[in-house]
């Protein structure tokens, strides 16, 4: 009859679930074509994706070594502080650890019962250090172009799904039933490993680098990594690929430093509210069974 | 439906209070014992669905606001605090900005459902009226939340938006920026902009509050409609007591709605937001498309597809508007869209339009999008100024059951809902016009 009968309701469920299951099956690359902006990534594989989904300490590890050793000659991250390395949920680094990570900067504090400001060793509640006094030394220092703070980097970007406009639809249930929250890492990676030669006829503003990811391909930055420039101490190979998955890592969990939490009270949550359902549906059905309607 | 009180006080206190304020009584009377059908579908369950949305958005607000900082210089960072260094804080605020998603999700179902069986024909227009109000006041309240983020779709959002006063230039020239500025409290979104936005932001879900208990007293007086459209007749046949029949059921949905709810706020919280949004504003530094939350896309597409500025503000607000006259315009005697042949396919044409608006208000105003757009708006109003009145006055509506009853216990009419269309050729002959 019509959608809102109930035989209606169930069809245009199957429906949904049919549509959803070809979504899921179609390609799961999140930006095949060259859309206008042009921006390309491709799905990756990660730890704190899913229903379950949690950081790899080891790996949040290598990503702070790696923003410590390059990145942050350039990006601030002024949302962190020092004593987050530590708390449960990141990369758990010891006490003693982020003391000394903190007592290599230098911070301004102060004024002293002089009235004088002074500097001294940083301490775990100190915010990371900032490369740049301000935004206008920033952009004195990078030819007009201000590096953008790295805090929640990883949820300011997304990698925009191309293709046909009417596979949209499919797209958005597609990313719905997957969950897929991961489009900020897709391009943070893809950027960082986007960079190449530009194509013949390619006209690049001098000053500029080409990146295959970045919206336009110019972009300012020069590629920040090359294979072997960040020394690992656990045994994992200095590569470009594992520099970039493990730094992108490291920027998600700085812009989402309760990913682990949430996702774990969400399986309790969704799981506690399904039962209610089912018991809340059968007392309906015990109530209603004798009452015509 | 307006029925005679059956509460019995039974001890000392609640014989006091009666002849005092009798508001056990009163309680008992619209939460207990409200008569009402016996047929109605999931789709009525949406009342309580939107009171518990209204609900949750009140609590975890008032508690998001003893964290926030309404100054353009530290709004962004202390909704950050909030993420990262208080108590469940994360909690508090992905619920809220899903809560707002799943608020206008809910709305957008009820509203259809009204539509679609007529709910808005008297003796129900002042609840509808009101309705209409509840959603004004739900979108300005959504937008200046949105606003509050202090994010770059933030600022450019309330930019864009306060700045479509601007237009009234065209009619006075100097009333439009006067106007602006006034509402900015500058010559730019600026501190004071943000700190009137925040206050009123807390002021309208109250107001909301109040018009839901003006919408319900609406709705208490003639009494739910049913998916016949019929009146009812015999209470005792056709009604049952709202508790604990239909708070058990409204509890049951109010519970599957929540896995959805919950599934969002725990596993795609911003998936429904703007990732620009967690760059701070930065009135130097414009994002290359503006686009406001998906709830608001289908009026943006309207406003956008009219080629002049004023007759954009006008189009927006007049899709509002038009709402408030829907109980005159429809002319057909028949309330539910069941027994109605022709209206149905364009109630649907409806649902398609309205869908089609929101997906084109996402896209970037060019080619195809803006002819696509200009369609489908032209579609929207002619739907309730041209199809409304005509396909009333024109169709011939199919046979309707003489009763409520009479589709709940006449041949067929067991079972669940939706079988409760008996054709009756004497009910038929005598109802047809």
């Amino acid at each position: 009859m019509t959608l809102f009968s109930q035989r209606g309701w169930r069809k245009s469920l199957t429906l949904l679930v049919a549509a959803s299951a070809i979504a899921y099956a179609g390609p799961s690359r999140a930006a095949e074509g060259e859309g206008s902006h042009g921006a390309e990534a491709s799905r990756q594989d990660w730890t704190f994706g899913g229903l379950t989904g949690h950081f790899d300490r080891a790996q949040l590890r290598r990503g702070y070594t790696v923003y410590k050793n390059v990145c942050a000659a350039c990006h601030g991250m002024r949302l962190m502080y020092f004593r987050n390395l530590s708390q449960p949920g990141g990369p758990e680094f010891a006490t003693g650890n982020v003391e000394q990570f903190a007592s290599e900067a230098q911070v301004q504090d102060g004024p002293d019962d002089n009235g004088d400001m002074f500097t001294r060793p940083g301490k775990p509640s100190d915010r990371f250090p900032s490369p740049y006094a301000n935004a206008k030394a920033a952009a004195a220092a990078q030819n007009g172009a201000v590096p953008p703070d790295l805090s929640v980097m990883a949820k300011a970007r997304a990698v925009e799904s191309s293709g046909a406009w009417y596979m949209s639809p499919f797209h958005w249930i597609r990313d719905i039933v997957t969950n897929y929250q991961e489009g900020g890492p897709d391009y943070i990676y893809a950027l960082l490993t986007g960079y190449a030669e530009p194509p013949a006829g390619f006209n690049l503003t001098a000053g500029m680098n080409y990146n295959k990811a970045f919206p336009g391909h110019q972009i300012a930055m020069p590629q920040p990594l090359t294979d072997g420039s960040v020394e690992y101490t656990d045994g994992t190979p200095g590569t470009v690929d594992n520099y970039a998955r493990d730094v992108t890592a490291f920027l998600m969990w700085s812009a989402e430093p309760k990913l682990e939490e949430r996702k774990r009270m969400g399986l309790k949550v969704l799981i506690y509210l399904v039962i209610l359902a089912g018991l809340l549906y059968l007392s309906k059905r015990a109530l209603w069974r004798n009452v015509k309607h | 439906m307006a029925h005679q009180s059956t509460y019995e006080p039974t001890n000392g206190f609640t014989r006091w209070m009666d002849s005092r304020l009798p508001v056990i009584r009163f309680a008992y009377d619209t939460i207990l014992d409200f008569p009402t059908p016996r047929n109605l579908n999931y789709m009525w369950t949406f009342g309580g669905i939107l009171a518990f949305c209204l609900g949750v958005q009140i609590v975890t607000g008032i508690v998001l606001a003893m964290h926030y900082a309404a100054n353009t210089a530290v709004a962004f960072d202390s909704i950050e605090h909030l993420m990262r260094d208080v108590n469940y804080g994360w909690l508090m605020r992905y619920t809220h900005a899903v809560g707002a998603s799943m608020f206008f999700l809910a709305v957008y179902l009820h509203i259809f459902r009204g539509l679609y069986y007529g709910s808005y024909k008297a003796p129900r227009e002042v609840l509808w009226i009101i309705g209409v109000l509840i959603f004004l006041a739900m979108m300005a309240t959504a937008f200046m939340g949105y606003s509050l983020v202090w994010g770059q779709m933030s600022f450019w959002a309330v930019t864009v938006i306060t700045n479509l006063f601007s237009s009234l230039d065209t009619v006075i020239p100097g009333l439009g920026t006067m106007l602006v500025e006034w509402i900015w409290g500058g010559f730019s979104v600026n501190n004071a902009t943000l700190n009137r936005l925040f206050s009123l932001h807390y002021l309208l879900p109250f107001v909301i509050a109040g018009l839901v208990g003006l919408h319900i007293w609406a709705l208490h007086v003639p009494g739910n409609n049913n998916p016949t459209g019929v009146d009812l007749r015999d209470p005792a046949k056709e009604t049952v007591p709202f508790h604990p029949y239909y708070t058990t059921k409204d509890l049951f949905a109010v519970t599957v709605f929540g896995v959805l709810f919950a599934y969002f706020v725990f596993y795609l919280p911003n998936y429904l937001g703007h990732p620009d949004n967690y760059v701070e504003a930065n009135p130097l530094q414009t994002p290359p498309h503006i686009v406001p939350e998906w709830y608001l896309l289908p009026f943006y597409a309207i406003l956008r597809s009219i080629p002049s500025k004023l007759g954009g503000v006008i189009a927006m607000f007049g899709a509002i508007a038009v709402l408030f006259f829907i109980p005159w315009l429809d002319t057909s005697r028949v309330r539910s869209t069941r027994y109605r042949p022709i209206y149905k396919w364009f109630f649907w044409l409806l649902v398609i339009t309205c869908l089609g608006l929101g997906f084109i208000g996402a896209k970037p105003p060019e080619g195809g999008y803006v002819i696509m757009g200009q369609i489908f708006t032209a579609y929207y109003f002619l739907h309730f100024l041209v199809v409304m009145p005509v396909v009333g006055i024109i169709e011939t509506p199919k046979a309707r059951p003489r009763s409520v009853a009479d589709s709940i216990f006449g041949e067929g009419g067991g079972g669940h809902t939706g079988a409760g269309r008996v054709n009756q050729p004497a009910a038929a002959a005598a109802e047809k016009r």
